[in-house]
Formats: C-alpha cells, sequence, structure tokens
C-alpha cells in the first residue's frame, strides 16, 4: 500500500518492514531528521556508539552472528569517512551491510559545504553498491534494493547517502514486494553436469581435501548442515579458512583443523599432497596458498564459489562451479547418494594414514611455562573453560587472533567473528558488543591484544550504557605481537616501533567506566580469574599478561609453498628428519 | 632465529612478491559493457580498471536505450587471457552492470573511431593535407585560409596512420572519440 510520509519517516518504516530490530549509529547535523523519527518510535533500538567505525563493525558482529544483515546510521562528512574502513572490512568479509550517511541538502551538493563529503566517491570501491538519493520518491524502492543486494548473491556492505532536504521532504511510500529488483539476480543454482563431474571425482579420488571458506558460513546454516553429511558420508579430510571455522565442527572426525600461512602441519600438508581439492566457498587468497607456483601441485582443483570473478583469480581451477554453496551441496548430495555413495576407500583410508603422521608431529606443542602465562596456555584454558557454553568469540588482529584459531574450537557457524581479509586491528572490541546485543544472554567473549584492543577502546562507553556483559580477554604481550615476530625473523630483530609504551592500567580503566578490571600474570592463579571473568554479570576488561617474545607457529614463510612450513623453534630439527618435542 | 634459513633483513622473502613469473601473451580485447544510465555508473566502470590495475586503451560512453535507461560503455582492453577473463568478471558483478561482451572473442568485430584533426598550413603543405584528405576520405568540415579542420572515421589503426601523415604538414590538435563496436553478423 502507497502511503506519503517524509523521506526520514520512510528510513523508520522499511527498516521495520525489512525485520531490522537494532540500528547501531551515532547522530549528527545531516541525519537529525532521522533521528527525530527514531526518538518517536519503539520498535527499533538505537545503539549510540562512541565512534562510527565502531557503529559499522558492531553492525559486522550483528550480522555475523546472525545471518541478518547489520544496519549502521552515520551523519555525512566525518561520521561517513569514519565507516570508510568498516565498509572495506566487511567487503572483504563479505558481510550484508546496510548503511545510511546523512549528506548536506541537495541543493549544497558540490559547495564544500559544511561537514559536506563526496560519500559516494569515497565509498564507491569500498562497497558492493551505493546510491546518493535526490528523490524522497525514490527513497522507499532504493532502500529495498539495498537489502535485496546486501543479502543476496556474495553479500556485503551498500551504502545509502541521504541528504538532509530529501529526509525532510514527503514523498510516497511503497512496500518491499514493489520494488524493482528484476536485473540483480545472482545465480544460485550450480551447474548440474558440473556438480555430477564433481562426484565422479570424488568416487575415484585417493587423496581428497575439502577446503571450505566464509562462503559456507555466508550460504546459512543449511548449508553447514548439508557439509557435515557429505564429509562424514564420503569419510574425506577437511580444512577450512580462518573465515569458514564452525561451518564443520572442531569435534568431528575429518576436521584438519585450519589451514593456511598460520594453518595446522596436517591441514597445510593435506593441502600440498591431495589428488582432488573440493574449494567450498574460499577465494585462494595469499594468506593460504602461500607461494602460487607451487600451490598444490599434483591435485585436481573443483572451485564452487558464488562470484564468478573468484574463479580462476589467483589458482586456475579444472572444474568451476558457479552457484550458492548450499544448492549446490544439496545437489553434489542427492547425485553422489543416487549414484551408491561411492568412494575410492581403501585409497582414502592410506590417505588418512598418511595425514595421521602428520597429525602425530603436533604441531601445536610449545614450551609450556610455570612462571609466565602462554598465550597459547591461556587460549587453551580458555577453550577448556567455556567450550561447552553458549560461546561467541569474536578477535582483533595479530598473533592472537592466530591462535584463538588454533586453539579454540567452534562446533557451529556463526560463532566466530573475525577480520579475515581486511585485517582490521580495533574490529573485535566493537563486534562483541553487536554480537551481544543480538544475543543478550549468551557468553561473548573478544580475544585481543592490548594494542588492537586500544583502537576502539571508547566503546567502553557503548557497552556501559547498553548493559553488553562482553568479556575482553586481552593477551598483553606489550609488544604488537606480529609486527614483533615478522621484525624478529624477517626484518633482522630491529623491533622498529613495535612495542606498546604508555600502556594504561587496564584495571583502573575498566573501573572508570563502571566495568570489572582483572589483572592476571600467574599461570595458577589463571583458570580461577577466567571462572571469575566469566561469572561476573557485566563486562570484563581481563589484562591478561603473557610471555612477551612468544611466536606464532606453525608458520609458512610468505612466499614459500605449504610443505616448507615452519613448526616452532624447532623446525630445523624436523625439518633434518628428527623429532618434534 | 637461525631456525628459519631465512637471512636476517632480506627482503626477498616478502608476501608482495607472490606473482605468477609465468606470464603468458597479452593481447587486446574490445568489450562492450551494457549498464543502466544512472549517477556514478562509469565511475565504478573507470574505478575497476585503475583500482584493479587493468589496462585502458579507449574507452568511450552514450546511452543506447533512452527508454530502458541504458547505456553501452566500449572499452578496448589488453592482458592476458587470464587477466581478461578476470576483467569481464569483476565488470559482471557490478550491480548496474547488465551485460559484458567480448567483441573480440565473438570475431573479429567492426571497430570505428571519429577523429577531428586540426591542420594549419599555406602552400605546398596545405594542398598536400587536402589532398591525402581525400585519399582517406577525410572530409572538411572547417576551413580558413591558414587552416582546415579534417574529420574522419574508421579503425583506429587508420586514424594514426592519418595523423601521423599530418605531423609534417602542420597538425596541431586532434579530438579522438574512441572505438565503437559491434559484432558481425547476427
Amino acid at each position: 500500500m502507497a502511503r506519503q510520509m517524509t523521506g526520514a519517516k520512510m528510513v523508520l518504516q522499511a527498516l521495520k518492514d525489512h525485520d531490522v530490530d537494532t540500528v547501531f549509529g551515532y547522530p549528527g547535523g545531516a541525519v537529525l531528521p532521522i533521528y527525530d523519527e527514531i526518538f518517536q518510535q519503539n520498535d527499533i533500538r538505537h545503539i549510540l556508539v562512541r565512534h562510527e567505525q565502531a557503529a559499522i563493525h558492531m553492525a559486522e558482529g550483528y550480522a555475523r552472528s546472525t545471518g541478518k544483515p547489520g544496519v549502521a546510521l552515520v551523519t555525512s562528512g566525518p561520521g561517513a569517512t569514519n565507516a570508510v574502513t568498516g565498509l572495506t572490512d566487511a567487503l572483504m568479509d563479505s558481510i550484508p551491510l546496510i548503511v545510511f550517511s546523512g549528506q548536506v541538502a541537495t541543493f549544497m551538493v558540490g559547495t564544500d559545504g559544511f561537514q559536506e563529503a563526496d560519500t559516494v566517491g569515497i565509498t564507491r570501491p569500498c562497497t558492493k553498491h551505493n546510491w546518493l538519493v535526490k528523490d524522497t520518491e525514490k527513497l522507499a524502492e532504493t532502500i529495498h534494493q539495498a537489502f535485496h543486494i546486501a543479502t543476496s548473491g556474495r553479500p556485503g556492505p551498500v551504502l545509502i547517502d541521504l541528504p538532509k532536504d530529501v529526509q525532510f521532504a514527503t514523498g510516497t511510500y511503497r512496500e518491499a514486494k514493489a520494488a524493482r529488483v528484476d536485473h540483480y539476480q545472482p545465480q544460485v543454482k550450480g551447474d548440474i553436469e558440473a556438480i555430477t563431474r564433481l562426484v565422479e571425482l570424488m568416487e575415484t579420488a585417493e587423496r581428497p581435501v575439502f577446503y571450505t571458506g566464509g562462503g559456507v558460513i555466508n550460504s546459512g546454516p543449511g548449508a553447514s548442515q548439508l557439509l557435515r553429511e557429505l564429509v562424514d558420508g564420503t569419510g574425506f579430510p577437511i580444512t577450512s579458512t580462518l573465515m569458514g571455522l564452525g561451518a564443520y565442527p572442531a569435534s568431528g572426525k575429518s576436521w584438519l583443523g585450519m589451514l593456511g600461512m598460520h594453518g595446522l602441519y596436517e591441514a597445510n600438508l593435506a593441502m600440498h599432497g591431495c589428488d582432488l581439492m573440493i574449494n567450498l566457498g574460499a577465494r585462494f587468497d595469499d594468506r593460504i596458498t602461500g607461494r602460487t607456483s607451487d600451490f598444490s601441485p599434483k591435485s585436481t582443483k573443483v572451485h564452487v564459489d558464488i562470484d564468478a570473478s573468484s574463479i580462476n583469480k589467483i589458482i586456475h581451477v579444472d572444474l568451476p562451479i558457479i552457484g550458492d554453496i548450499g544448492h549446490v551441496l544439496e545437489d553434489a548430495l542427492k547425485i553422489w547418494k543416487a549414484r551408491g555413495r561411492k568412494t575410492n576407500a581403501a585409497a582414502v583410508a592410506k590417505w588418512w594414514a598418511k595425514i595421521d603422521t602428520w597429525k602425530k608431529v603436533n604441531c601445536l606443542a610449545y614450551t609450556g611455562s610455570e612462571k609466565t602465562i602462554k598465550p597459547q596456555y591461556a587460549l587453551e584454558r580458555l577453550e577448556a573453560l567455556t567450550k561447552d557454553r553458549d560461546r561467541y568469540i569474536t578477535t582483533e588482529v595479530g598473533q592472537h587472533q592466530m591462535w584463538a584459531a588454533q586453539y579454540l574450537g567452534f562446533e557451529d557457524p556463526n560463532r566466530w567473528m573475525t577480520s579475515g581479509g581486511l585485517g582490521t586491528m580495533g574490529y573485535g572490541f566493537p563486534a562483541s558488543i553487536g554480537v551481544q546485543i543480538a544475543h543478550p544472554d549468551s557468553l561473548v567473549i573478544n580475544v585481543a591484544g592490548e594494542a588492537s584492543w586500544l583502537m576502539n577502546m571508547q566503546e567502553m562507553g557503548t557497552a556501559t550504557q547498553f548493559r553488553t556483559p562482553v568479556k575482553q580477554f586481552i593477551l598483553n604481550n606489550e609488544r604488537l605481537g606480529m609486527v614483533r615476530q615478522w621484525q624478529e625473523l624477517l626484518h633482522g630483530e630491529r623491533y622498529s616501533s613495535s612495542w606498546s609504551e604508555s600502556l594504561p592500567d587496564f584495571v583502573k580503566l575498566a573501573e572508570s567506566f563502571g566495568w570489572k578490571g582483572m589483572i592476571v600474570s600467574d599461570p595458577a592463579d589463571l583458570d580461577d580469574a577466567i571462572m571469575e571473568m566469566i561469572n561476573h554479570d557485566g563486562p570484563v576488561l581481563f589484562d591478561c599478561l603473557v610471555e612477551k617474545h612468544e611466536n606464532c607457529f606453525p608458520m609458512i614463510p610468505s612466499g614459500k609453498p605449504h610443505n616448507e612450513m615452519l613448526l616452532s623453534a624447532d623446525a630445523e630439527a624436523f625439518k633434518g628428519g628428527g623429532a618434534l618435542v | 632465529m637461525s631456525a628459519l634459513k631465512i637471512k636476517k633483513g632480506a627482503s626477498s622473502h616478502s608476501v608482495y612478491d607472490l606473482r605468477d613469473s609465468h606470464s603468458q601473451v597479452e593481447s587486446s580485447h574490445t568489450l562492450a559493457v551494457i549498464v543502466d544510465n544512472e549517477a556514478g555508473a562509469l565511475a565504478r566502470v573507470i574505478g575497476l580498471f585503475s583500482g584493479r590495475g587493468y589496462n585502458i586503451d579507449s574507452l568511450t560512453v552514450a546511452e543506447v536505450d533512452h527508454k530502458g535507461h541504458l547505456s553501452r560503455i566500449t572499452v578496448v582492453t589488453r592482458g592476458t587471457e587470464s587477466v581478461i577473463d578476470q576483467i569481464k568478471a569483476q565488470l559482471g558483478r557490478i550491480v548496474p552492470v547488465h551485460e559484458v561482451k567480448d567483441l573480440t572473442v565473438e570475431g573479429t568485430p567492426v571497430e570505428r573511431e571519429l577523429a577531428l584533426l586540426k591542420v594549419a598550413g599555406t602552400g605546398d603543405k596545405r594542398v598536400e593535407a587536402l589532398r591525402l584528405a581525400d585519399i582517406f576520405r577525410a572530409n572538411v568540415v572547417d576551413s580558413t585560409l591558414e587552416s582546415f579542420v579534417f574529420e574522419i572515421t574508421g579503425p583506429s589503426a587508420k586514424i594514426d596512420a592519418f595523423a601521423d601523415l599530418m605531423r609534417p604538414l602542420g597538425l596541431m590538435e586532434v579530438a579522438r572519440t574512441g572505438v565503437a563496436a559491434l559484432s558481425r553478423g547476427v
């Protein structure tokens, strides 16, 4: 039904029509009409952030943990430019977001008005699509299209730039089903002939491996279910990228762990030595492939992706299948079952025997300590004490992120939120608030490094104001750990600007915002402290003082192939054929 | 850190050095991109080329379907086969792009370009310029006692050749439209 209303009201109406319950934002002159409408309704909750970048990361956390699009609202000029990092992050990791930005009035555009910026120009390369709406009559349809584009095909962030006069003016509101979305209809069904060929390859493969990515998560929980059925049915080993953790359970019998630069030894060697690689919704990122010319040299490669531009971008594949992972898996399972559920079981058993020898290397082994908390130990204890709970994990970016991926286990999709493609330090804390807003009764932990965490620490106020009991688990090594590691390994131990100087007293900082602050430095106290953190009904800043110069292993030095990966400091002994401690 | 067998401070191990050194032959492709005629559509296409480091040898754009609000962008680009495939796939995922046609793989397309050339001179040079214009079937669209403006259409190579001949005869300025192209047959 078409109704007359102001542009500002249309925004709220459209959000309601798309079942949006939460908007993350920050007001300013150019979005005041929308804030006025927010004030006069109770259906949509507005979360006031302390910086617009955090609004986008919160919306990302909300989106990743729910599977629904996240919504953010920022003002013109600096509000929009502050959103750019978050938008780029969401684009790289294919997270559906709808971001509204205010803009100066249409008659002011181009005059360098107060808080004017060319927002659509600036955000064009960091959104899936964006619009400058100059006519209130077109606003409703634009918002409906925005939801369609953000959530269909390969998901991504979209931005709608709204001049202030368009918000004030009255126009016709048309409902979502009246919106024209015909020409953007990405292909979701895979080619049946190609899928049949995939099944044939699966039937004869001697050394197969599933290599899964964020596309499985984005395809929805159904895709993860189908993946589990196919993996468990075939008995093929499976590894995943950082983005895909949780699609197949970490406790599953075919699970090899994460692959890539800091992936597990068995996962990377399986990738290197396989004869059939089945890539489901991953994109051959450079952190996965290492040196591309030596990447999995003897395998037939199958790549299933909803985005045609991901095919043959980095690695040439033998069998591309364009489509939604869930749809393709459904068809593949159907065909595989219809053809008699065949695999080359004897060869696959031999393959597993080989993989088991790699597993015995125990690549995540590290030298423990009774005096200092090893970061790996801290995460092992965190895992042991939280894994059976209704738990969501976010991370910042760096060593702690890789250790979290290695030492924490994820049983379900949408439980793990991390900045993969862009590697945005400062992502995890606001993302954890976004997750907690969506799941108020769950345990939400941000595994952080102190340096990343400081990048968006202003959101402490947001957490307090909206009573989100997020747990900030900071592995504090007083270093920019990953930078320091690279400087140690590759830049002659010249530690240029890679230490955290002048850190705050995190306990006092926490208390000043009404949080609980904790500091732990003795491994013997760790378990009790973690339990105290979990049981505290409110946000906790957990300052875990860890070993300062611990390196993150295994590691494929950049530009090296998978089979030249390094294991802790004993890598040399291993390469010589010796036993690993 | 002897465990690493990497020379300390060695920068050759940079992660940025991952590109395949086995680059194949580059070839020129003419692409026709049908887009919604809306603000920013051209910027998206151009931004894609500059952002991802692709070449543009020529680019033309104009509305071709007023009722359907569709424009046709003709891009002449260069790259290895895999780069060309990547360009087409990347163009294809721009939301307002309806269709990407690679006219070069569909067979040699009909390609035409229009150019205006201002040639100044008197005496023999002026006569020679006019004679060559006649040979190239260029039209005189403006003339003064000291100058001509020639209009010429044809494949880019023909225009290049004509401009080269005009240079010693007093070529002052060239304006070219870029290539418009259609595939042959139906």
